[in-house]
């Protein structure tokens, strides 16, 4: 999303129709990407690599399209300690059952 | 749209005005409703917090019933007052009613009550969503209970770990009925949940920075943040346990290799959170309390404050202490065993600062004054008992006996509901304009006290000699002899039970009486601190006349009371009384004044949800009548207008006869947005 | 609403787990490698990737105040959402009759709830874009009209989010 980092600068509070395009392209390609795994074998980075693009696929959508990057720090808190929480406390759970040992 | 508009000043009369809106056909919004209408289509938070605590003292009173016969049967040795089936249920609706149906509902009356009025609002943010959280709290405890009548109640236990929930080993729809009742009121918190910590960010009163915010509001504002987050992990528990049921997926049945144990995972992520819930309403109630009645303001505001956020966050990392006997492993244990010990240091500063408060106070004892008290000695009981739970090779002993039926006993009784009813004490004159019965009270507070600790102080005792919970009869060859005679101990308990029944129906009656008294409350009968006491007794529909701006922690007090150096050091001297402050306050009301007008689609919407559960259970046709019900109920709730536009009430609002019904979404809205 | 979506993550959170936990276990039924047609649920997923963005113009021109496109993008949002749950529809069928009931293994019963779920809020969400343009189109709005088109737009990014975690970790990561 780098390339995007001015961009975003510029158009604080109301990103134009253009930027929301060009974010839907960048996460089309990424789909594409995580897609290929599935023909081209990675080998062992397949796991990571997927876990990458789907976090950043994750972050592109919520700070973008919907604009916590430009909200209130508050609400931001609210969705991350859900979030943070969810994470935190459902790993911890599995590895209970030693899920990860395996 | 209707609302209540209020004349600066001179007409204080509420005139209920038809504004725009109001005639949309079958989608109209009832104009100021009166009698029963006015209760049960309210979106009032006062009268909402006196439903929901109304009904949850009936829950109370019927878990209290069940409590009752459970020592019953367990008073003498091979008692059969209860067969070992009634037994099972009757235990586990005990704990789901006092938990689900009294303790939480109890709270959230207090937090609907007095949160608005302690940040200095009007209302709580969504007011048809408080109405809708408390219609399926009721509808939900309704349909959880009637289950004894169709076909058995759920006897799985409240934790209902499996196999005992599936449907070999528990054939009666019992079950069933728990996990959609739970369901249900977990909606109920969910949406009372976002609702009163919306109303907490957004609606404070100006000068109400959150570190001037009363305990009791912070101890809230932790308790609904729990409740978001916790309520969503037993739904997942939920689901995943009807689906098993009631559409033959395997997810808890080892025999197709599934874990068991994931049961208990989703069920304790939820269950050590809702441990909290139960006991910080009772710690915020009680830091309101005691600062009242020592005369000094609460010792360390901010300790308080944040060991309630720490014990909050820290709740979610020792779920599995539930589950120490389980197999978990040794590092798990370790782990959750250190973990569990961290949370009581932020309890213990809290008992510690509220010790510190009593120091050198000047003590009133009232009967709040007394549970207060009584909350803090029962809790540190429970919570030392806690702690030797916490130490894994201890509870590996201690699991599924008395000693851990004592500990939770203490803790929930002695720390949260002696805290509910010192609340219940110290707000009555607030809430109902009359003062409960101090002869009354006190003896109410001391047959529950001794009560609490003659039922429960022996079980520590049973409970190191092996007898485990649930436990249907104790034979009478097994009882042994000497100081430690099971049979000695269950009679002390059971007398103890009665003993805390006997202190429950004095304050039945106390409330009757009271309420046929016809002597008012005095203003501020207890020279109390914060902004809830800065309006009548009850307060108006619009809480506040003006709305105070705040200054301080404490304001009202500050308002009344002011630091005079003397002699002796600083002193405290009274500059105002309460009905000066009153006066002052409402010299200048605020004009213009719109609350939410009363609507019908709450209760509506509610109401679909029991049907549709009844339907998973016995017919889908059911469901399928009671979704419709759910979808035309949204509709309405969507449709029906929520806001009128700033410009329908100031200046000057637009008189009741000129009511052109398409005006809510004119261009002169659209206007507005750009 | 923002609260409302924190509290959804742990939701998806435990069912997400609970798949992740059972879904070695089919005992010699199909399990995830022999059933899933990974270009098919691609293309849906790009199908639900491409709605978030008609979602977000919707958004955009219903804060220019612009009702005309706001319908538009808000139907066009509808229509790609029925298509990912005519999608899920198909896919389920498809598995149905390769022998992958709701009851046969762990496998498929925790599959069939998390997707299921997933499936039935993007539903809701179709409901309430279709809802909104007819209320729209009646002019019947209560209160803001940006704000209301804003909040059904988290909610159906949040849907849009929670896919793309359960594409990743459901279908792609091998089990």
């Amino acid at each position: 999303m780098s390339e995007h980092a001015e961009h975003a600068e510029a158009e604080h509070d109301h990103p134009t129709n253009r930027y929301f395009i060009y974010t839907a392209a960048v996460l089309a390609f990424f789909t594409a990407l995580e897609t290929s795994t599935y023909w081209i074998d990675f080998g062992s980075f397949a796991t990571p690599l997927l876990l990458i693009l789907m976090s950043m696929k994750f972050f592109a959508i919520l700070l973008i399209f919907m604009h916590l990057k430009y909200d209130s720090k508050l609400f931001g808190a609210m969705f991350y300690i859900g979030l943070g929480l969810a994470v935190g406390v459902y790993i911890a759970a599995l590895c209970t059952f030693q899920f990860f040992a395996g | 749209m209707t609302t209540l508009e209020l004349r600066s000043g001179s007409d204080p009369a509420e005139r209920p005005m038809v504004t725009p809106t109001a005639a949309l056909g079958m989608f109209r919004r009832p104009v100021a409703a009166t009698g029963w209408k006015a209760w049960v289509f309210t979106v009032d938070h006062k009268k909402l917090g006196i439903m929901y605590g109304a009904t949850a003292m009936f829950f109370f009173l019927l878990g209290g019933c069940e409590a009752l016969l459970i020592r019953l049967q367990l008073a003498a040795p091979d008692n059969t007052v209860l067969s070992a089936g009634l037994y099972n249920e009757m235990f586990t609706m005990h704990a789901t009613t006092m938990i689900f149906l009294f303790v939480m509902p109890m709270s959230a009356a207090f937090a609907n009550y007095f949160l608005p009025l302690q940040v200095g609002a009007r209302d709580v943010a969504f007011p048809r969503l408080n109405a809708l959280g408390f219609w399926l709290f009721l509808f939900g405890g309704i349909f959880l209970n009637t289950s004894w009548i169709l076909g058995g109640a759920p006897d799985g236990g409240w934790f209902m770990y499996s196999p005992n929930s599936s449907a070999l080993f528990s054939p009666s729809h019992g079950v069933d009925f728990w996990t959609l009742g739970l369901q249900i009121t977990g909606i109920a918190s969910l949406v009372g949940a976002i609702n009163l910590i919306v109303t907490v960010i957004n609606m404070r009163a100006p000068g109400m920075t959150l570190m001037r915010m009363p305990v009791f509001a912070w101890m809230q504002l932790v308790v609904q943040l729990l409740l978001l987050f916790a309520i969503p992990v037993i739904t997942v528990a939920l689901f995943l346990l009807s689906f098993q049921r009631n559409f033959g997926a395997a997810f808890f049945d080892v025999e197709q290799g599934a874990d068991p144990l994931l049961w208990q995972h989703l069920f304790w992520i939820f269950g050590h959170p809702e441990v909290y819930i139960l006991i910080l309403p009772s710690f915020g109630i009680i830091s309101e309390v005691l600062p009242t009645f020592a005369r000094k303001p609460l010792f360390g505001y901010k300790f308080v404050v944040f060991s309630g956020a720490a014990i909050g966050f820290l709740g979610w990392g020792v779920w599995a202490h539930h589950m120490f006997a389980s197999g978990l492993g040794p590092v798990s244990v370790a782990v959750f065993s250190i973990s569990t010990m961290l949370i009581a240091i932020p309890t213990g500063v809290k008992i510690c600062n509220w010790t510190l408060t009593l120091w050198g106070g000047k003590l009133w004892f009232t009967t709040a004054m007394n549970f207060a008290i009584g909350t803090i000695v029962l809790f540190t009981i429970g919570g030392l008992s806690g702690v030797t739970h916490a130490a894994a090779p201890a509870d590996t002993q201690q699991t599924d006996t008395y000693h851990i039926v004592a500990h939770f006993h203490y803790v929930i009784v002695g720390g949260g509901v002696m805290g509910l009813f010192a609340g219940l004490y110290y707000w009555w004159p607030k809430i109902f304009g009359k003062t409960l019965s101090e002869t009354l009270g006190k003896w109410n507070f001391w047959l529950m006290f001794i009560g609490v600790n003659l039922t429960f102080g022996p079980m520590h005792i049973l409970g190191m000699q092996g007898q485990p919970r649930r436990m249907v009869v104790w034979p009478k060859k097994l009882t042994g002899d000497g100081f430690f005679n099971l049979g000695f101990w269950n009679r002390v308990a059971s007398v103890g039970a009665f003993t805390i029944a006997t202190g429950v129906l004095l304050f039945v009656i106390n409330v009757f009486r009271t309420a046929r008294k016809s002597e008012k409350a005095a203003l501020d009968p207890w020279d109390a601190r914060t902004l809830e006491w800065m309006t009548s007794n009850p307060p108006k529909e619009h809480n506040f006349d003006a709305i105070p701006t705040v200054h301080a922690l404490d304001e009202f007090f500050h308002r009344k009371y002011e630091e005079v150096e003397s002699a002796d050091g600083i002193r405290l001297s009274r500059i105002k009384t309460a009905e000066d402050v009153h006066a002052e306050l409402n010299a200048n009301p605020d004009a213009h004044i719109h609350l939410p007008s009363p609507s019908y689609w709450p209760i509506v919407l509610a109401f679909a949800l029991p049907v549709i559960a009844y339907g998973v259970i016995f017919n889908l046709t059911l469901s399928i009548i009671g979704a419709v019900i759910l979808l035309f109920a949204t509709f309405g709730w969507v449709l029906e207008p929520s806001v009128a536009g700033e410009d329908e009430y100031d200046p000057p609002p637009p008189p009741p006869a000129l009511p052109p019904a398409d005006d809510d979404g004119s261009p002169k809205e659209l206007a507005s947005v750009g | 609403m923002w609260m409302f979506l924190g509290s959804e993550c742990l939701l998806f959170g435990g069912l997400i787990s609970t798949y992740m936990l059972y879904r070695g276990r089919h005992q010699g039924n199909p399990g995830p490698a022999q059933v899933f047609d990974i270009p098919l649920t691609s293309v849906s997923s790009f199908v639900l990737l491409m709605s978030s963005l008609t979602m977000v113009l919707a958004v955009n021109a219903a804060k220019e105040n612009d009702v005309r496109n706001t319908k538009l993008w808000l139907t066009a949002t509808a229509l790609l959402g029925s298509l990912f749950v005519g999608g899920q529809v198909y896919e389920f069928t498809v598995f149905y009759k390769e022998g992958l009931g709701f009851t046969t293994s762990l496998f498929s019963s925790s599959f069939f709830t998390l997707t299921g779920f997933h499936g039935v809020h993007v539903s809701v969400g179709v409901m309430m874009l279709l809802a909104l343009v007819a209320i729209i189109s009646r002019d019947r709005v209560t209160g803001d009209r940006a704000e209301v088109v804003e909040m059904v737009g988290l909610y159906w990014h949040f849907v849009d989010v929670v896919w793309v975690v359960i594409f990743t970790l459901v279908y792609l990561i091998p089990a």
